[in-house]
Order: structure tokens, then sequence, then C-alpha cells
């Protein structure tokens, strides 16, 4: 890319949704008076200003509710800004939904010319590529059966068989990526891969993090209709992840609020660190991880069972371990207890990272649960991506 | 489509010389109206889809199919032949009732599916209407068509009857029939585009649009003749019925396949009646389209 040529600029765009509660001329009529009451309004978006360059992808990323997709509409001219005004060029196909144009009724083939011309293909260019989007989807006997008797699956990879076969300039995808088995997904992302070769712009919204950080080269965050971050990737991957914790944190202190000592089992104060660095400060690889946490019972428990386990973000367990693994008896439990694990030279990934406790007894029964009791931030590297960290290298062979 | 694919540096150098569009729907007043037309020729294509889909869709599983957007019409002309022309004995002052009936429904069935589908029509396609951006004009214009469509089917019809009982004669009288096609299709795409943008707003339209479509068809000369009615109403009213659109456009129909050979007492100046409805409609469909493009933008969240 020589110079920047940008295709959508987004300016000042704020978008309002007035929420009714009544929908019919009696309730109207009757609440006329006082519809003010009846209406309840909140800004999805609020002035945001955008400019999205050709042949660049973008990421829109942000917690339920942040305006994402209103955006993502505002710039497909789906949804009208309140204020501001969004301009773009070249070719548009909008993926917000797969398979919007199906119609049951009718036969995959028939669906495929139909759902083509939504998306802006002639006639003579389905014609074309007739063949390769059969291909594409592999359903070749099915093609002239109507679509309502498809499994979602073949009903899923026509739409998108057709979808990619529009030749965009500038593509709007909401989160259709998230469908489909992995075979699919991977087809998927092959394909945005090959869309990003040949120039075109991609406009992402998604909640899966790692795809942004995996496929864009810039990413946008928004929170509350605001864009409160426009850059790297990484550290709005990174920012987005405080936000989430912040809220979840928030959460959590509200529920113990109202729920409190039911459980005779307690866990409290858990902490994680690295050794020789604060708390709360990045891990890096090689340091020796400490949990700590304090277990009692208000009962007494023999031989209990003291557990830890690290999760990913997407809540994939990493790393667990507990003292009968580690051949250690712990005896009885009944006043507070404080327990320390240490797991020296970690090696994990860039991400955040979360420490759940339990309490079990012999029989492994779960006593208690703090899920998410602490966490950990693992700082971004440049050469690999993924849940372990390890140094590659490369060389060529021939 | 035999082109190469285009490089991306091809590609940039393409989108840079671009002009900028503003996303969305053409607002301004005038230029706005040229946009959405210009805007619908380029999907003209899916509006023949569109309407293919419609008329497809409707009769999809049924082994009789199509033949059933005939059997609607033609159990109609049955019944009002039956009660209407020897029970209550309307056919004595019109000679070829049947024909004359079958002009009238013919050409109101256009109009009253023209209108409750155009109504109904962006409801029915949410699903469109939320996720792809397409100028929404399509959905009721695809109403249009598939009406059109089953017009068709029905004057088939109504020709070959109207030719074995001998009212259907050549001459410059068959131009009023084609005048109030006209007429129909020009009130019938406004009223539909109206109110397919009210009723997002307001689901009661699509209620009260069927009960209005009943009066308009008891409003209209279809079962009795348009003398019966002038006659038994104060002058001005007379007028009023007489100049509205959708009687004009049944008596002018009624002129073209049923008053020769049936009758003489035709309406004067029905020719320039016709005219000057079809000059209003276009103003009408005009401000329809105004209000729809207004309303349009907010399409989406209320869906």
């Amino acid at each position: 890319m020589t110079s920047a040529t940008p295709v959508v600029r987004v300016e000042n765009v704020s978008k309002r949704f007035i929420i009714r509660k009544e929908k019919s001329l009696k309730e109207r009529l009757v609440n006329a008076g006082r519809s003010s009451k009846f209406k309840e309004d909140f800004w999805a978006l609020q002035d945001v200003s955008l400019e999205v360059n050709a042949g660049s992808t973008i990421g829109l990323i942000g917690p339920n509710g942040s305006g994402k997709s209103t955006l993502l509409k505002a710039i497909g001219g789906i949804i009208e800004p309140t204020s501001g005004s969004v301009f773009r060029r070249g070719r548009l196909a909008a993926l917000l939904e797969l398979g919007a144009g199906f119609h049951p009724d009718l036969t995959g083939r028939e669906n495929v010319y139909l759902n083509a011309s939504i998306l802006g293909l002639s006639r003579r260019q389905t014609d074309y590529y007739f063949d390769d989007i059969v291909d594409f989807s592999g359903i070749h006997n099915f093609i002239d059966t109507q679509v309502k008797f498809y499994s979602s699956g073949m009903y899923v990879r026509l739409a998108f068989a057709v979808a990619i076969h529009v030749d965009p300039d500038l593509l709007l995808v909401d989160e259709v990526l998230a469908v489909g088995d992995e075979a699919f997904q991977r087809k998927c992302l092959d394909k945005i891969r090959a869309f990003q070769t040949e120039g075109r712009t991609i406009v992402l919204v998604t909640h899966s993090l790692e795809q942004v950080n995996e496929l864009c080269d810039r990413a946008v965050l928004l929170s509350s209709g605001r864009m409160i971050f426009d850059g790297i990737p990484h550290e709005a991957t990174q920012m987005m992840r405080n936000v989430l914790e912040d809220r979840r944190l928030d959460e959590v202190q509200e529920k113990e609020k109202e729920d409190e000592p039911v459980a005779v089992g307690s866990i409290s104060d858990v902490s994680v660190w690295a050794e020789g660095r604060r708390l709360g400060e990045p891990v890096q690889p090689g340091d020796s991880l400490v949990v700590r946490a304090t277990f009692a019972h208000s009962a007494g428990i023999r031989d209990w069972i003291a557990a830890v386990q690290v999760n990913s973000s997407l809540g994939h367990v990493v790393f667990g371990t507990n003292n009968e693994r580690l051949g250690m008896n712990l005896g009885y439990l009944k006043d507070e207890r404080t327990i320390e694990f240490v797991v020296p030279d970690v090696s994990f990934g860039s991400g955040k990272y979360f420490v759940n406790i339990s309490l079990m007894d012999e029989a492994h029964v779960h006593v208690i649960d703090k899920a998410q009791a602490a966490s950990f931030d693992v700082p971004y590297f440049e050469a690999a991506t993924g849940v372990v960290f390890a140094r590659p290298s490369m060389k060529q062979l021939t | 489509m035999a082109e190469k694919q285009e490089t991306a540096g091809e590609r940039l150098d393409r989108l840079d010389v671009l002009p900028w569009e503003r996303a969305g729907a053409p607002d301004q007043l005038v230029n706005g109206a040229a946009g959405s037309l210009k805007d619908i020729w380029k999907h003209r294509e899916l509006l023949g889809l569109l309407t293919k889909r419609e008329l497809k869709a409707r009769y999809k599983d049924s082994s009789l199919g199509f033949v059933w957007s005939l059997i609607k019409p033609l159990t109609q002309l049955l019944i009002y032949y039956v009660v209407v022309g020897k029970f209550l004995g309307a056919e004595r002052g019109i000679p070829n009732f049947a024909v004359y009936i079958f002009a009238g429904l013919t050409i109101y069935t256009l109009f009253s599916e023209i209108v409750s589908g155009g109504t109904s029509s962006i409801i029915s396609n949410s699903g469109l209407v939320k996720k792809v951006y397409l100028p929404r004009e399509i959905f009721p214009l695809s109403a249009v068509g598939s009406a059109l469509f089953n017009l068709a089917v029905q004057m088939v019809i109504l020709l070959i009857t109207a030719l074995l009982v001998g009212t259907l004669t050549l001459g410059p009288h068959l131009l009023y029939g084609v005048g109030a096609l006209v007429v129909v299709v020009i009130y019938g795409t406004a009223l539909g585009i109206l109110l397919a943008a009210l009723n997002v707003y307001l689901r009661d339209v699509q209620y009260l649009v069927e009960v209005i479509l009943m009066l308009f068809m008891w409003g209209s000369p279809i079962l009795y003749h348009w003398t019966f009615a002038v006659s038994a109403m104060p002058g001005w009213l007379g007028q009023i019925y007489l100049n509205n659109p959708v009687t004009l456009a049944v008596i002018g129909f009624q002129e073209a396949v049923w008053s020769p050979g049936s009758s003489s007492d035709s309406l004067d100046g029905l020719a320039l009646r016709l005219l000057a409805a079809a000059a209003v409609g276009l103003v009408l469909l005009f401000v329809s389209q105004r209000v729809f493009a207004r309303l349009q933008g907010n399409f989406a969240q209320e869906l």
C-alpha cells in the first residue's frame, strides 16, 4: 500500500433509539397526553468518527450493547444515524446474517439467485459463479431441494458460499463467523485472508478477541456507544479485557451481597502474583506463579482437598492441580488455614488468565468453588499467539 | 463476467477515483426522488426475482398451484352472479351481468391486492430490511408485480368470456381499459408505499386497510351500475362518488370490455376524468415516496 485510500468516512455519528412500550393505535390514543412516560430513549452511538482505509481489516469490539452492530449497520446504510453522516465508496456487501434473504419454500438454486441478487450480483454474474458456489458449499445433491429441508449446516454453508462469491470492495461482517463447525469456520477464515490479499476492506464485529488479534490490523473498542480506543489490535483487546473484568468484579460484588453464608465451607483472600513482582503486575514467562488462598469449614472436614485451576479468558482449563495430585494430606479443616501453591517457571502465552479455587471433600465432592477468584495478565509477545509461551524460530530449507 | 480478478493495487487505484456516496437512502426533496428511482432501477433484476419468489412461494406445496389464485375470483363471480344478479334481481337493469361483474372484480382485485400486499410487504420482509441495505421501495413494488401477474391470468378469462358473449370489440374504447389500469396501478402503488411505511410504526394499519378495501369495493360500481348510485345521492356527493379514482377505473374498465353491445349511457368526459385522476395520482405517488423515504430511516430498528 503506497498511499492511504479511505473507503469509509464516519463523521460524528450518533444514534438514538426510542423504545416505545406500546404499539397499537388504542394504546397510543389512550396514552397520547403522557406519551413521554411510555418512551425510553438511549444513545446507542455517541459522536463516533472513523475513517477506514482501503485494504485494511478493522475489528469492532466491545462488550454486549456497546453499539458495535449499530455502527456496522450505520456503515451499511441499514440504519440511518440520528445525527452525523456516513460516506463510503465502492461495492459493498454486508454479511449481517447468513442467508437473510433465503426463503424456505424455494429450492437451493432459486435461493442462490435470489440471495446473490440481494447482495448485488447480476443474473449473468450469478450464472458465471454458480458452479463455484455449489462446489464451495458442497451440497450438489440437494441444490434442487427446498431450503426448508436443509440441515442448519447445509443452510449456512450455502449462504456463506453465495456471500463470498459476491465481489465486494468493502465487506461488513457481523459475528457470522461464529457459526458452523470448526472445518467450516476455518474455511471462512481462510476466505477472509484471501480477501485481505486481494486488497478488499473488511469491517468485522466479533466477540472473539483472538480473531481480532489474528485477523485485524486495526481495532476499534466501543463502550456504551462511545469510541474509547482506536489502534493496534492487541492493545484494544487488552483494554477490552479490562473493561470486561471491571464489569465482572462489579457483578461478583453485587452477587456476594445478595447470597451470603449458606455454604459451610469458605474460601477467602485469594491472590495470585509472580514471585519477585508486585500484586497485579504482569506475569512474565519463566516467573514462579504463586497462588494463595484461605480455607475454612464451619462444620469441620477431614481429608479435605484444596484445588487450583488456571483458565484462559475463553474458559478453557490451562493448568490445574490439587494437594492429592501432589501426594499431600491436609488433615482436618475447621478454622481458617492458608494454603500456597507455587508453580515455578510458567510459560503462559499472552492474554488474561483467571484463577479458580475449590474446596472438596475426600470423595471429590465440591464443597465450595470460587470461580475466577483472581486474575493475572501475561504481556503481549510479538512472535507468537496462543496460551503457551515459547520462542519460535524459523529457517528456510529450500 | 469473464473479467480477471483484479489485484490489490488495481483495486486501490479504482477506489481512489470513485466519488463518495452517502450511506443509506438519498434524502433531498427532488434529487431524492430521482436518486430513489435510480436506486430502484439498479435493483430491477432483484425486483423481478422477489416478485417471482412471492408468486412461487405462495402456492409452492399445493398440487393445484396458481390455479388457486383463479378459483377465488371465479367463486366470487359465481356468488355475486347468483345472489346479487338472480336473487336480488340486479341483472334486470344490466345486460350481460356476468361480464359486467367480472370486469369490475378483475380491476378491483388488482387494486386491493396491490394495496394490501404493499401494506404488509415491509413487515413480511423484515428479515431482509433489518439485515441488508436495499432500496426498500422494492418490497411494495414486488407486491405490485405479483398483483399484475394475477391480473394477467384473470384478464385471459375475462377477455375470452367477453369475446364469447360478444361484448369485446376492437376500437378506441379499449383505451379506457388501459387508462383504468394505469390509474389503478398509480393509486395502488402510491397507497401501497405509503401504508407500508406507516404499517411499520403502527401495526393497526394493516387491519384498517382490510376494512377500507371492503368499503371501497362496495363504494365502486362493481355489482351495480353507477347510475343507480348517483341517482340515489345528492348532486355534490354524486360528483365526489364519480371522481373517486377507483370508481373511475372500474367504469373505464367496464367501458372497455362490457359496454359495447350492452349499454350506451356512458359517463361523459370519462377520458378527461381518467387523465386528471392519473395526474393527481402521480403527485400522490411522489408525495408517498417522499414520506416513505423519510420514514424508512428507522425501519430497521422499529421492526
